[in-house]
């Protein structure tokens, strides 16, 4: 593969917290050389000209369904990766609740052969906690380890019964295993459709109150006490559970988290007249909510920003919304929908990357994430400001489940490189 | 103001469109109290009655209101048919679309599934309550009740007692009266008040006799059976004794108070059988009576909306 150099590049590097214009040449898939002053030696190497665009080590996106095996008209790996190339994303942290769940070795062998198949992009995938997801009795996390897996979580599900959870958390400590909980008291949050609160009651849904997440919290960070296991929440979505957030990491534990793009962006009212296509797990927040969550990302008490990329097709959302499933589909518009953050003063491009790339990779032990000398060339180049309209029907998932059709943002992609391999984008 | 399309709920009404309905439901009382209670404003329009939750008196309702202004009215029983099969909901509504009916009637478990229905047919829909949502036409024949028993249909005190959390009955009343000004106060135990009532403008008493203090007009709500026993309330006994409506309780009330019940009601539970049927206090069956003339006026304005945005076709020899 031929060295390539960029040039006039504003290099987002969130590791180093800078935002400048430099250069960056890559070179046998690694990062080889990145200067801010002097011009790099261009022999051997294509150039490309950035026209003062941004350069920012690609996305590593936890919690991306993937709707195979069992779903597959849902999305693909090849759909998938196809999105998240658009999307800007370079790897995938896959979840498990598909159909049959990834809960055996044999299971993630299968599911990494049709990765492997399909996606230019990079996929990790993580197990199930337990098995079939049921809270009963823990999965082989050894095994599963060996197999590849980066994380186990049961996702949606919350281990109800401690003992078993407790456990689990024991063993994976001793396995150096990180555990990702869904963070939702489960007996205030059955039935739920929303928040509860003043639209709920307008709309006549059942609601959930903000509480249970921090109740859901409490509970897992007094089994972390105990059992001292790596832990990631894995959307973290209402004031009231920052406190406990907070006092957790200062005390030590070996914990972070995560939020959804989208309760980033909107908020409980967007739901508007029955929209199902807004309705995700956890519910959407109170606006107060939101500002506290977006305060938290920017402060680093939340770690991450992911898509929660949850495909659903047209059947599954065009009921009653109660009927309706959850989930929003996020590869292509967790970038778009972020740059509103920053075109809202709400954070830097560089805070933006840490909680998009740097921190993930870095706490799921994944390569990218980084653009220091030696790592690999994980990029993609975006233009912040150039404004479009999006429309879902060209989204790449196969799955067209965006609360963000029709709406104007702002931050379309000009390229994404995988090793140092160009896997979207050309013109530029 | 845009002339009223659908009616799928009481949030969307402005206060002028609830008197319109009002006033025209007064010519419909008169009607029905007539000999001769039949007219053509929906003659040769198709109705459509589809009732996914059980419902005898609501229906009874609608199909007498429709027979009375002229209309072809089918009841389809949802509960009985090709929703057991597993047709969706959109399937459903599609399908009925074909036959081109003029107005459809729905009733439906879940909130905003009436809302969704409209959006994907080409007919007027007229929300028969959906989910906990809202009720329309029971909020405009309670209002019409109110105001001829009262004079007035603003600045009264109006208690709506009961099962607030579950009742579409309630959110559309407490929209209705909100609209016209009215001082609404709802009460009962706070395990049957829904979230975030305090943005609602308005007041939310926990004692039956506080709640009924001066009020011009109590409403009681119905308490679903399935809700009595231990998860919401300790039992019926219990609730009967502090929520029930007793004549001890009423004379906190003005004395000239009405009582109101959405029916079908359970006497001992939240009303005593003996006040609901007091004629002096009870406005129960005027209630009945006035749904049938609120659901004529309304269907009445909706076809007129329709009738007003066909273009008017060829007739076939």
């Amino acid at each position: 593969m031929p060295a390539t150099l960029f040039t006039n590049a504003r290099i987002i590097d969130p590791a180093a917290g800078t935002d400048r214009i430099g250069q960056l040449r890559v070179q046998s898939g690694k990062v080889v050389e990145v200067s801010y002053d002097a011009a790099i030696d261009p022999s051997n190497a294509e150039i490309l000209d950035a026209k003062g665009k941004c350069l920012a080590p690609g996305i590593v996106d936890i919690g991306v369904k993937v709707c195979e095996p069992g779903e597959r008209h849902k999305e693909s790996f090849r759909s998938a990766a196809a999105a998240a190339a658009a999307g800007g994303i370079t790897t995938i942290v896959t979840r498990p609740d598909t159909n049959p769940s990834i809960d055996t070795p044999e299971a993630l062998e299968f599911q990494t052969r049709r990765a492997q198949d399909a996606a230019p992009i990079r996929v990790a995938p993580m197990a199930a906690l337990t098995k079939e997801r049921a809270g009963r009795e823990m999965t082989e996390i050894g095994f599963l380890q060996d197999a590849g897996a980066v994380a186990f979580t049961d996702c949606d599900h919350v281990v109800q019964n401690t003992k078993v959870f407790s456990r689990a958390l024991t063993y994976a400590r001793s396995l150096g295993a990180l555990v990702m909980a869904h963070v939702q008291e489960p007996g205030l949050s059955a039935g739920a459709a929303v928040t509860s609160g003043k639209f709920a009651s307008l709309r006549g849904l059942p609601g959930v109150t903000a509480m249970a997440e921090r109740m859901a919290l409490d509970r897992d960070i007094a089994l972390l006490e105990m059992t001292g296991a790596a832990y990631h929440a894995d959307q973290i979505t209402t004031a009231r559970a920052l406190p406990a957030l907070e006092r957790a990491k200062s005390n030590g534990l070996n914990i972070s988290a995560g939020v959804s793009i989208h309760h980033l962006t909107l908020n409980e009212l967007d739901v508007a007249d029955y929209r199902t296509f807004f309705k995700v797990k956890p519910p959407l927040r109170s606006e107060e909510d939101r500002c506290a969550v977006v305060e938290a990302l920017a402060s680093g008490l939340i770690d991450t920003l992911s898509s929660m990329h949850t495909p659903q097709d047209e059947e599954s959302k065009r009921l009653p919304f109660e009927e309706a499933a959850s989930g929003a589909v996020g590869l292509e518009t967790l970038l778009p929908a972020s740059m509103r953050l920053i075109h809202a003063g709400d954070l830097t491009l560089p805070q933006l990357f840490a909680a998009l790339s740097m921190r993930p990779a870095k706490r799921l032990g994944l390569k990218g994430g980084r653009l220091a000398v030696g790592s690999v060339a994980d990029l993609i180049l975006f233009d912040p400001e150039a404004p479009f309209v999006l429309d879902r029907t060209k989204l790449s998932s196969k799955s067209k489940n965006t609360p963000f059709d029709g709406a104007r943002v702002q931050g379309r992609m000009l390229g994404t490189w995988v090793g140092g391999a160009r896997i979207y984008g050309g013109d530029t | 103001m845009a002339p009223l399309k659908h009616l799928l709920g009481i949030e969307p009404l402005h206060p002028t469109q609830i008197t319109e309905i009002l006033d025209l439901s007064e010519r419909y009382v008169t009607l029905n109290r007539a000999v001769h209670k039949h007219n053509d404003a929906l003659a040769g329009l198709t109705q459509i009655n589809m009732f996914f939750e059980n419902s005898t008196r609501t229906q009874a309702s609608f199909e007498l209101a429709g027979k009375r202004l002229g209309a072809d009215v089918m009841n389809m029983a949802m509960q009985a048919s090709s929703v057991k099969k597993g047709e969706t909901l959109i399937d459903t509504a599609v399908t009925l679309n074909a036959m081109h009916p003029d107005l459809l009637v729905v009733r439906h478990p879940h909130s905003g599934a009436v809302d969704l229905l409209a959006q994907k047919v080409n007919c007027a829909v007229l929300n028969a309550g959906d989910g906990r949502h809202e009720h329309p036409t029971q909020a405009l024949l309670d209002a019409l009740t109110i105001r001829r028993a009262k004079g007035r249909l603003h600045r009264l005190t109006i208690a709506i007692c009961g099962d607030i959390a579950h009742s579409r009955v309630a959110r559309s009343n407490i929209m209705l009266l909100g609209k016209m000004e009215n001082r609404v106060r709802l009460v009962g135990p706070p395990t049957l008040m829904p979230s975030g009532i305090e943005h609602f403008g308005v007041e939310v008493v926990e004692n039956m006799e506080e709640g009924l203090k001066d009020a011009d007009v109590v409403m009681m709500l119905r308490l679903q059976k399935e809700r009595m026993d231990g998860g919401f309330i300790p039992s019926e006994r219990e609730y009967y004794h502090r929520f029930g409506l007793d004549s001890a309780k009423l004379k906190h009330a003005k004395p000239d108070a009405i009582v109101m019940h959405p029916g079908p009601m359970n006497r001992g539970v939240e009303i005593d059988g003996e006040i609901a049927d007091d004629l002096n206090r009870s406005v129960i069956q005027e209630q009945v009576e006035m749904g049938v003339a609120v659901r004529m006026a309304a269907m009445d304005l909706l076809m007129q909306t329709r009738r007003a945005s066909m273009k008017p076709q060829g007739v076939m020899v």
